[in-house]
């Protein structure tokens, strides 16, 4: 049976996952240099060891309630061909194994910007987790 | 150039033949691997090739022969087997010894190789094992040891060792052997030793394998080229530079902490660690450096093929190939200088007849030149055909709807020249397939731009044109200016840098004026438009930058393609390398960052891209904008014009003055400095020789002849009284300065003047009324032209 693993985290009570293997690190709260002129989406620049990584705001790229402490917030570092970018969360939760079975497409209901970025939920036993399309997330 | 091909061939082909013995190795053991044969093939190929090229024919002949038999290989007329390998191996051999020779000699060598090719040719059409004995005698000895050749020959180890030392002589002294050398050296030996040689034939075959042994003693004396370089992948370099890059980072920050510690050892360590990484990023930089001649290489041919298509003739020279720039940056500018060099032919050149009439040469001459000047590099291309036809490019751009008419009668003719650099600009009457489509010079000065460099047009109608480009050397690391603003540092390349200008806040008050809304500044007299980095930044908070407030205003004065802007920041803080770190794709589109870095404190600091800054303020804009603000600029130009002024006293009393950009500066010199040069009082002055003008001679006041008169008596006699003359130096354009002598120098003001009369003679502007007093406005190109006509001119 194929079993995918999932890197998962909370936005504003939502549980998402992303595929493990696209993720490079997690990382605490770190200090972000603001890129002024630049979309409300991107938060500013990490220095990562050296690496400069772009920071992107889940919750205001999913078009969520806008985030009151910037200092809970924790980094998913994600690996993309020129580099990483940094996904900013509210809370990381569990590395999960779950099934293909329990993999179902979004229903057609779903609507605006949740339909462009979730390509999926897995059906756990007490609520849903969603797949993000990291790809989509970043074609700002 | 010849030379530089020779050597890359070699370096080529001996790195390929290294590859080539083990590849045959292979192919003995597994003859139907195809990728090793063709492999071999195309080493014998590629060599071939270059051979005839380079105008070697020996080689040629053995590369074809051997290319012939790979060939039958592959299309598996021969079978392979080890004698064929053996005549592989040998060829390589061969190969190999005349690639030393031509190294070592610049020729060939008189080695015989017949019996080889004879040997090939056997393998060739009868696929058979050729005679062992034979294909020995032609192998090159190398590997024989002394012993053996001696015995071989007929001659003791003696007798064999004094030859070569005879025949290394002639060597040495001729570069070549003549069989007649060698018999002579070989009487010589056999003299010493009374020994009869068999006969001649074997004598011949001596020379052959002695020959052998003395090349390779002379290779092992001097590293052959392929040992003295290695290839290495860019990105390995790459990666280099980048951690050298990271250890730049970890200095600056190490010696910031360095700043606050009074730790002895600490700090000379540090400051050993500070020697060595800057050393090995020189070194590391220069591994990226090429000469330029790499890509100018093609252009030869380039000229050549553009040129006789278009049935021109066009010469081209190259001065300064050895200029060494960034691999990433010599990549970048290969396009555009193609396609200027392509326009150059293509417009700038005439046709033959049109040369002819205007008693030009009937080639035509494009020049390139190249030289490092202040941490920049400088490509010129320079033509001697038409120049650019200003009336024409005008009536063109007026006519494609670049610029409107109106504009066009206010532009310079430099401001002209460069509207070729508009997109879809094009004056060709007809495209043709080399230019015409007005695509092209738009992008190249795009391109240019895009690595921080910037290109130009001077225009000499008739003449010819040059087109000048200036690009930085490096782009990974550059040395930058860290400003403040909004509480967020930013990097400045100091490329665009021209000063920094640090307005006191008492005197800041109503220095940045306002037109219409627009903010300038007057540096020396001359506007200069003022951008707020926090407003294009849209920085939130900090508004209080204002002109009004009591903060000190720190004005960074920048150069944008061919325009100056201030930028107004809140602190400048320093100068430092900067590493340019390149930006995802999420931000790149914004305009005004270039990328970021890491500061010595590990935060990121964002890179200010120029002209992305002054095109986002209008700054620097497409020729309308521009013109407009141009426009708006001599507006204000014209209706109160604020000049500063030197005013002085003539004998008479009368005023004058002289606007005070161009005065160099005010010296006080004695009458017995004065020395004559023809009919022209001269001084010596800071080791050139300046002529002086006496201000009241020639331009005599005509308000009152008596006064004239007594002036005239007291006329500057420098012979018999001794005093001190006032002079105003003042500096043409050209760098050429004339001496002013007035009587006294009455005051600098500040002021807007209207001149009232127009000139009423020679040599005065007008007059105009300055302090309440009549005072005239002297002219003094006209004045210099009056006493000298030919002193403007170079």
């Amino acid at each position: 049976m194929d079993e995918r693993q999932f890197c998962t985290f909370y936005l504003d009570r939502l549980f998402f996952g992303i595929e493990v293997t696209k993720v490079q690190e997690v990382i605490k709260f770190h200090e972000i240099t603001t890129v002024p002129l630049s979309k409300k989406v991107i938060k500013g620049l990490i220095n990562l060891r050296g690496q400069i990584v772009t920071a992107v705001d889940l919750r205001t790229r999913l078009e969520l309630s806008e985030r009151q402490d910037l200092s809970y917030v924790m980094n998913i570092i994600i690996k993309i061909d020129d580099g990483a970018v940094s996904f900013m969360v509210d809370e990381i939760g569990d590395v999960l194994e779950i099934g293909n079975e329990y993999f179902e497409h979004p229903p057609e209901t779903l609507k605006g910007i949740a339909r462009e970025l979730i390509c999926g939920a897995y059906k756990l036993k007490d609520r849903l987790l969603l797949i993000l399309d990291t790809e989509k997330v970043l074609s700002i | 150039m010849e030379e530089d091909m020779l050597r890359e061939f070699l370096i080529e082909t001996y790195e390929n033949l290294e590859k080539l013995d083990s590849d045959l190795l292979v192919l003995e053991k597994s003859p139907d691997s195809k990728s090793t044969l063709d492999n071999i093939f195309r080493v014998f190929h590629s060599c071939k090739g270059a051979c005839g090229f380079l105008g070697l024919s020996k080689l040629e002949t053995i590369a074809h022969a051997g290319e012939n038999l790979l060939g039958g290989l592959r299309d598996g007329a021969i079978k392979m087997n080890s004698g064929i390998t053996d005549v592989l191996l040998a060829t390589v051999d061969a190969v190999r010894k005349i690639l030393s020779c031509v190294e070592n000699y610049k020729n060939e060598g008189n080695t015989d190789y017949s019996n080889l090719l004879k040997n090939i040719y056997e393998c060739q059409s009868g696929g058979g094992k050729p005679d062992e004995r034979i294909e020995k005698s032609s192998v090159p000895a190398c590997g024989e040891d002394d012993e053996m050749t001696a015995r071989v020959k007929g001659l003791s180890k003696a007798q064999s060792e004094l030859f070569e030392n005879i025949v290394c002589e002639i060597l040495s002294k001729k570069g070549s052997l003549m069989p007649e050398d060698i018999e002579a050296a070989l009487s010589q030996c056999m003299g010493s030793e009374k020994e009869a040689l068999p006969c001649k034939e074997p004598a011949v075959n001596t020379v052959t394998l002695s020959l052998d042994n003395l090349e390779g003693k002379s290779e092992q004396k001097g590293q052959n080229v392929a040992d003295s370089s290695i290839r290495v992948n860019i990105e390995l370099l790459d990666k280099l530079m980048n951690l050298v890059g990271e250890l730049v980072l970890i200095r600056n920050q190490l010696l910031q902490l360095t700043s606050g510690t009074d730790d002895g050892g600490f700090i000379s360590i540090s400051q050993r660690l500070n020697l060595i990484t800057s050393e090995l990023q020189e070194g590391i930089m220069k591994t990226r450096m090429q000469p330029i001649n790499n890509i100018w290489r093609n252009f030869p041919r380039v000229v050549r093929d553009v040129a006789s298509t278009l049935d021109k003739k066009v010469r081209l020279e190259m001065h300064g190939k050895e200029t060494e720039l960034d691999k990433t940056i010599i990549e970048a500018i290969k396009d555009p200088l193609t396609h200027i060099l392509r326009n150059s032919i293509d417009h700038g050149i005439e046709n033959l007849s049109q040369r002819i009439e205007k008693n030009k040469a009937e080639e035509g001459l494009i020049l390139l030149r190249a030289y490092h000047e202040g941490g920049q590099v400088n490509i010129e291309i320079i033509d001697d055909g038409a120049g650019i036809n200003i009336a024409k490019v005008k009536q063109k751009a007026i006519k494609q709807g670049i610029i409107t008419a109106a504009q066009a009668s206010v532009m310079t003719e430099r401001e002209i020249a460069n509207l070729v650099f508009m997109p879809g600009f094009s004056t060709a009457e007809k495209v043709t397939n080399i230019s015409g489509r007005g695509v092209g010079m738009d992008v190249v000065r795009k391109n240019i731009e895009k690595i921080g460099g910037t290109v130009d047009i001077e225009n000499r109608p008739g003449n010819g044109t040059t087109v000048k480009i200036k690009i930085p050397l490096t782009l990974a690391i550059i040395p930058g200016l860290i400003v403040t603003s909004g509480g967020d540092k930013y990097a400045i390349p100091q490329v665009s840098l021209l000063e920094v200008v640090r307005l006191k806040a008492d005197h800041s008050k109503n220095v940045i004026e306002e037109i219409h809304g627009t903010p300038v500044y007057r540096l020396r007299g001359k506007l200069l438009p003022i951008v707020y980095l926090n407003r294009e930044l849209k920085l939130s908070g900090n508004e209080h930058v204002d002109i009004s407030k009591d903060d000190d205003i720190n004005i960074v004065v920048l150069q944008a393609g061919d325009r100056q802007f201030g930028l107004i920041v809140d602190v400048v803080n320093d100068t430092e390398e900067i590493v340019v770190k390149p930006m995802s794709k999420q931000i790149k589109e914004i305009p005004v960052f270039a990328g970021a870095t890491i500061r010595g404190d590990g935060r990121i600091a964002l890179i200010l891209d120029i002209l992305g800054i002054a095109k986002l303020s209008g700054v620097v804009s497409e020729a309308q904008d521009r013109w407009l603000m141009e426009k708006s600029f001599q507006n204000t130009k014209k209706n109160d014009e604020i000049q500063q002024i030197l005013l002085f006293k003539t004998r008479n009393n009368g005023r004058m003055a002289l606007p005070l950009s161009k005065v160099s500066r005010l010296e006080i010199f004695n009458s017995s400095d004065i020395e004559k040069a023809g009919k022209i009082d001269v001084v010596q002055y800071r080791g050139q020789i300046l002529p002086l003008i006496y201000v009241s001679s020639i331009l005599p006041e005509r308000r009152n002849c008596i006064r004239e008169t007594v002036s005239n008596k007291t006329d500057f006699d420098t012979s018999s009284v001794n005093f001190n003359l006032q002079v105003v130096v003042y500096s043409s354009e050209a760098n050429k300065c004339v001496g002013l002598v007035v009587d006294s120098i009455l005051d600098i003001i500040e002021t807007n003047f209207e001149i009232q009369r127009t000139a009423c003679r020679d040599g005065v502007l007008g007059s105009a009324v300055i302090q309440s007093r009549v005072t005239e406005i002297l002219d003094m190109e006209n004045l210099v032209k009056k006493i000298n006509p030919s002193f403007f001119n170079a």
